[in-house]
């Protein structure tokens, strides 16, 4: 884009780890809370809404990218969501076509992927204003970070809340399910557990940093 | 400073009386009521106090520590939070379980709104809230009352290794002997067959039931006790009972061969317990005296509902959660007109 050269970003690392750690979209941003919630109560489950917000995601910023100068700015985001509504429309019927039960696990929330926030987002505040290429790298991050904070979520329900991982039974036969954690309220609890966590290593490597900043300046 | 003047400012109270006293009397009131505990079912209630007590002050310690508030144990509200679970809880309970009954009410219920002060619900029932949901299974399994040899041996159940079902009490409960044991509470039976339990026997806590709740009689004299010292606010246990007395009231009128009636609904359950020890908790209550009226009517009698037309036998830790939930709305809605202003504003 000749007019808008300085909004570009080069094509770093960083471009793809930001999804994973600094921008996660689930665990910083805070964005599709709804799928979340609803579908980690499995670690199979977890794994295929985040493959499939994933391929949502990489292939509908990939179009806006490539048509960002042919969108009016006036009806953008209708044309975002017509967009990704075509590739969620795909990953509808190729769940239906693969797993019937995964289907039906999945339900509603496979449809709902239009209304995710992440790719929207993604499609608004990136995928319209940079090149295909640090596009490509910077929603297969996001895509991964979700996925990432889907499995851990599932993960961690599935563990407590069955006692199995990926359906594999990891304990002893009479080991106590917790069933809290595959009910709506477990899906909170978990959340709030990572937050904390990831909140807590954030603010210790800021106040860090900081420290450091400050013995520097005090060394000057 | 001359010994004659003192100059203050408000409030000018009476009596010097510093948190940690208040909380220090109220597990003197409680004592008598573990005593009791232990003395109906035997160390393993013992063993459950002990366990909640003591991750319950670990819990509290730990998150002290590490949000660097120093040692936040001296003020004892963390000891009564501890043995009100243990109280609430069936006497063959999974120490496991009641470990992380301790811990989760304690961490989410209280540190994590900032300590003593700032939690809005009742740790204790958040605590066991939560292995309510977890649990369903463990938490209403009951165990006979004043077993043979209960000073001797355990419940089996409760040294069930961690992360494992609770090893089952069906067969121990068997040896025993015992002639009419069912497996339920007198609350459950009531539910389920209509049938009450002779009132004076849940009045003085000769049933089954959870490790502490059992006694109405005790509890009822420790929270007078209470009340007297001045030590808790008189209006939230009287309206507890009221309300529940009341909202049970018509309905055993209209069938009493069905419905329980007030006097089993008082004695009956973790009703009196937690009408003097947790609805009356400083923090999560309002605070207001007309706050506190309402709140204790809500409570007594969404706990009537949620026994008599709720899927749970019993009801009130979840009023009182919710009562907690409402507490500081009552607050603001119940604040009194400051004199001299006008009624509308």
């Amino acid at each position: 884009m000749a007019e808008l050269p300085n909004t570009e970003e080069r094509l770093t690392p960083d471009t793809f780890l930001r999804g994973l750690w600094e921008e996660n979209p689930v665990f910083v941003m805070l964005l599709g809370m709804c799928p979340v919630l609803a579908v980690t109560s499995t670690t199979i489950n977890a794994l295929a809404m985040g493959l499939a917000t994933t391929f949502v995601l990489v292939s509908s910023s990939l179009l806006v990218s490539l048509l960002r100068s042919w969108i009016p700015k006036q009806v953008r985001i209708a044309s975002y969501i017509v967009i990704i509504a075509t590739f969620v429309t795909i990953v509808d019927y190729a769940i239906q076509a693969i797993s019937l039960e995964l289907y039906a696990a999945l339900g509603a929330f496979i449809q709902l992927i239009v209304a995710n926030c992440v790719i929207l987002g993604r499609a608004e505040a990136y995928a319209s204003k940079q090149r295909i290429m640090t596009t490509l790298v910077n929603s297969l991050g996001m895509g991964a970070g979700f996925t990432l904070a889907l499995l851990s979520l599932g993960g961690v329900r599935e563990i407590l809340g069955n006692g199995t991982i990926l359906g594999i039974s990891i304990f002893p036969a009479d080991f106590q399910p917790w069933i809290v954690m595959i009910l709506p309220p477990g899906g909170f609890f978990v959340l709030g557990g990572w937050l904390l966590l990831f909140n807590w290593l954030r603010l210790r490597k800021e106040r860090k940093e900081a420290e450091q900043i400050g013995v520097t300046a005090h060394a000057r | 400073m001359d010994k004659g003047i003192e100059i203050r400012t408000s409030p000018h109270l009476k009596r010097v009386i510093s948190v940690d006293k208040i909380m220090r009397t109220v597990v003197l009131a409680l004592l008598p009521i573990c005593a009791f505990a232990v003395y109906q079912f035997g160390l393993s209630a013992l063993l459950l106090l002990l366990t909640t007590t003591g991750v319950a002050m670990w819990t509290e310690w730990f998150f002290a520590r590490l949000s660097g508030k120093g040692n936040t144990l001296a003020d004892w509200s963390v000891v009564i939070t501890g043995l009100l679970l243990g109280l609430t809880l069936p006497p063959g309970f999974p120490l496991w379980m009641a470990a992380v009954a301790a811990f989760v009410g304690v961490a989410l219920g209280k540190a994590l709104f900032g300590g003593l002060g700032y939690n809005v619900m009742n740790p204790a029932l958040v605590g066991r809230a939560f292995v309510q949901a977890a649990f369903p299974v463990a938490i209403t399994t009951w165990t006979p009352a004043f077993a043979p040899g209960r000073f001797m041996e355990l419940i089996p159940s409760t040294l069930t290794l961690p992360f494992m079902q609770p090893n089952p009490v069906k067969d121990w409960v068997a040896g025993l002997h015992l002639d009419g044991w069912s497996g339920a509470t007198p609350l459950a039976i009531q539910k389920f067959q209509h049938i009450e339990a002779p009132i004076a026997d849940a009045f003085s806590g000769m049933i089954a039931g959870s490790a502490g709740e059992t006694s109405a009689l005790l509890i009822l004299i420790c929270g007078l006790w209470l009340a007297w010292q001045r030590m808790l606010d008189w209006r939230i246990p009287v309206s507890v009972l009221a309300g529940a007395a009341l909202m049970a009231l018509p309905f055993w009128l209209m069938d009493s061969g069905h419905y329980p009636s007030p006097w089993f609904v008082l004695s009956s359950g973790g009703l009196m317990l937690a009408a003097w020890f947790m609805a009356s908790d400083m923090v999560a209550s309002p605070v207001t005296a007309r706050g506190v009226v309402i709140y204790g009517l809500f409570i007594g009698s969404l706990t009537v509902i949620i026994r008599l037309f709720g899927g749970l036998v019993e009801g009130v830790m979840y009023a009182i959660l919710l009562g907690n939930a409402l507490g500081p709305l009552i607050s603001s809605w119940t604040q009194p007109r400051v004199y001299g202003t006008s009624k509308k504003s």
